[in-house]
């Protein structure tokens, strides 16, 4: 058998399984590390607890402080306004939340399609801003690296194929489901090792930051 | 046996003689044109190329299927005028409504193709065990489905090949396909090939293609699997009457809630509507009663190649085949394994610089300058 169909069953199939394997082994293998890793001992007296300063941190740098906000308030914007898009249209998407289920066994509620339609394409057109803006601002052009670059086609790919399939702009529609599937199944192998892996590590840094800030008896 | 040459009389004088009316004629014409998404203005040479039309000899062969094809072809509703057309096609061989058995069914077969050389179609139904399989899997008359297949196929006009197993191997071939099925497409290269697809297909769609051969003299346009694009053209999806409800993400979370009363879509049930083709959502079944989806029923997806290898029945489109936490499991367990391993040897070369550090004074830098 082949032609989309084929293509299509693959991607559901053998393929996904070996994107999930790769997932699985290169997230838990970089965390394992991380974590055993760990910090170098800190002989000093402890001024105030871990834990509570560590949690707060992990929320509240979520929003960006005031100063950062003045300095870049493009990055804070726009940032925020695709990454609640992509989680929304991830987490939300009735179809998503079936994969979930059938993978996981965990499910929850999801949002009407119009809704995660609207913010799919929010999300594209804020992601093609963030491209524009990285191009075109000297400072982040000269910081940028072809890893960079990469990460922003993989996470373009998904939702643009996605916006596609769903609204059938490719025919025949198995080809546009699979090269969906297929552009999610190499972000999950791409992820634990670019700097996609922040998905993961982004709040255990942030609790490390709060926690160290909080031994030390100090706001953070 | 009778003379199994293409008759003289003519389609338009073979349905007079039988009673249709000029009315009930052009009337079939017109819904053919519509079934076949031709414009409006074809009907008068739709009509004038059907009168005029001989009745093709066409060989029906049977392989390894369970007869639903036939069955669908002719429990359609009757007196019906798909029923006409197939009465006015010279149906040399078949063997569920052929009289003839044994020697004189095989001598038909004979017969027909050799009066009939270079002209006849001939219909598949069934997949064919294919010529590296243990022929004995599927004999018809002691030759093997492929010798026959063959054989019945080298002088043909075309080849139809009608429902899923002749058209894309269908449960005979589903894993771990035990007989070595394969499709006619497959093993049928230098001949045009149709299909037909469906488990079983809808009967005014295998009516239509023959429509459209005896009307225009060839077979109609095709998609990427060979099917008539007037048929397969768009999706059960597209076109079904629920799908609003899947647009505003109402849905039947199972067969008895609330949602399944209300008609609402059938996706999380399993429905394969949007990655299937055909027209059953525009021309239902049983003379336009109702389909798999009205009744409540997702669609299984069955013209499509591997539907039977495609997940479960029930299980979502999006949802993938074969996959489990399990490998998300064991793949987080080698991934602690190896992660583990890493730390220690950091761990390792940390320790060991450690030992061997030797420590500089800054006169001993100075010196070095």
């Amino acid at each position: 058998m082949s032609g989309a169909m084929g293509f299509l069953l693959w991607v559901k199939g053998p393929m996904f399984n070996i994107a999930l394997a790769i997932f699985a082994i290169g997230l838990i293998a970089r965390l394992v590390e991380i974590f055993l890793l760990g910090r170098a001992p800190n002989y000093a007296e402890p001024r105030a607890g871990e834990w509570g300063p560590g949690l707060r941190t992990m929320l509240s740098r979520t929003i960006a402080d005031p100063g950062t906000f003045k300095r870049a308030p493009f990055n804070v914007v726009v940032g925020w306004v695709w990454h609640i898009g992509f989680l929304i249209a991830l987490l939300l998407f009735i179809p998503h939340i079936e994969l979930f289920k059938g993978v996981l066994g965990l499910y929850w509620p999801g949002l009407p399609n119009p809704v995660v339609d609207l913010v799919t394409a929010v999300t594209l057109i804020t992601l093609l801003a963030t491209l524009v803006h990285r191009l075109w601002h000297p400072v982040k052009r000269r910081i940028s690296t072809t890893e960079d670059y990469l990460v922003w086609t993989i996470v373009f790919m998904v939702v643009l194929t996605g916006y596609l399939a769903y609204h059938r702009l490719v025919e025949p529609y198995p080809l546009a489901l699979g090269m969906h599937i297929l552009s999610a199944e190499l972000m999950l192998i791409m992820l634990p090792f670019t700097k996609l892996t922040h998905i993961f590590t982004a709040f255990i840094a942030r609790w490390y930051n709060g926690a160290a800030f909080g031994r030390k008896g100090v706001q953070s | 046996m009778a003379n199994l040459k293409t008759p003289d009389k003519t389609l338009g004088e073979g349905l007079r003689e039988i009673g249709l009316s000029r009315r009930g004629f052009l009337k079939f014409c017109a819904a053919t044109a519509s079934m076949m998404a031709l414009p409006p203005n074809l009907v008068p040479a739709i009509a004038a190329a059907l009168e005029q039309a001989r009745r093709p000899s066409v060989i029906w062969l049977s392989f390894q299927e369970c007869t639903g094809c036939t069955e669908s072809l002719t429990r359609s509703h009757s007196p019906s005028v798909e029923n006409l057309i197939l009465d006015l096609v010279s149906l040399d061989y078949h063997h569920t409504l052929q009289a003839a058995a044994g020697e004189a069914a095989e001598e038909a077969r004979l017969q027909a193709m050799e009066a009939n050389r270079g002209q006849y179609l001939v219909i598949v139904d069934g997949s064919i065990p294919g010529p590296d399989a243990n022929p004995g899997y599927s004999t018809v008359a002691g030759h093997s489905n492929y010798d026959i297949l063959m054989e019945t196929v080298e002088h043909a006009a075309a080849v139809i090949a009608v429902g899923t197993c002749a058209a894309f191997g269908g449960l005979p071939q589903a894993k771990p396909n035990p007989t070595g099925a394969m499709s006619v497409m497959d093993l049928v290269h230098d001949k045009p090939v149709i299909n037909v697809s469906g488990c079983p297909p809808i009967p005014m769609v295998i009516t239509g293609v023959l429509a459209h051969y005896l009307t225009f003299g060839r077979l109609p346009e095709l998609d990427a699997y060979r099917r008539p694009m007037a048929f397969y053209g768009q999706s059960i999806h597209d076109r079904c009457y629920r799908r609003p409800f899947y647009d505003k993400g109402l849905f039947a979370e199972s067969f008895d809630d609330a949602g399944a009363k209300l008609g609402w879509c059938l996706y999380r049930l399993g429905c394969k509507g949007p990655t299937t083709y055909n027209a059953c959502a525009t021309m239902r079944w049983n003379s336009g009663t109702s389909w798999p989806v009205e009744s409540g029923h997702p669609c299984l997806g069955c013209s499509e190649p591997g539907f039977w290898d495609d997940a479960g029945f029930y299980e979502p489109v999006s949802v993938p085949i074969g996959v489990t936490s399990k490998t998300l499991i064991e793949g987080a367990a080698v991934g602690a394994v190896a992660g583990a391993g890493i730390a220690a040897l950091a761990r390792k070369a940390k320790k060991e610089a450690v030992a061997n550090r030797q420590p500089v004074t800054i006169d001993e830098l100075e010196q070095k300058l």
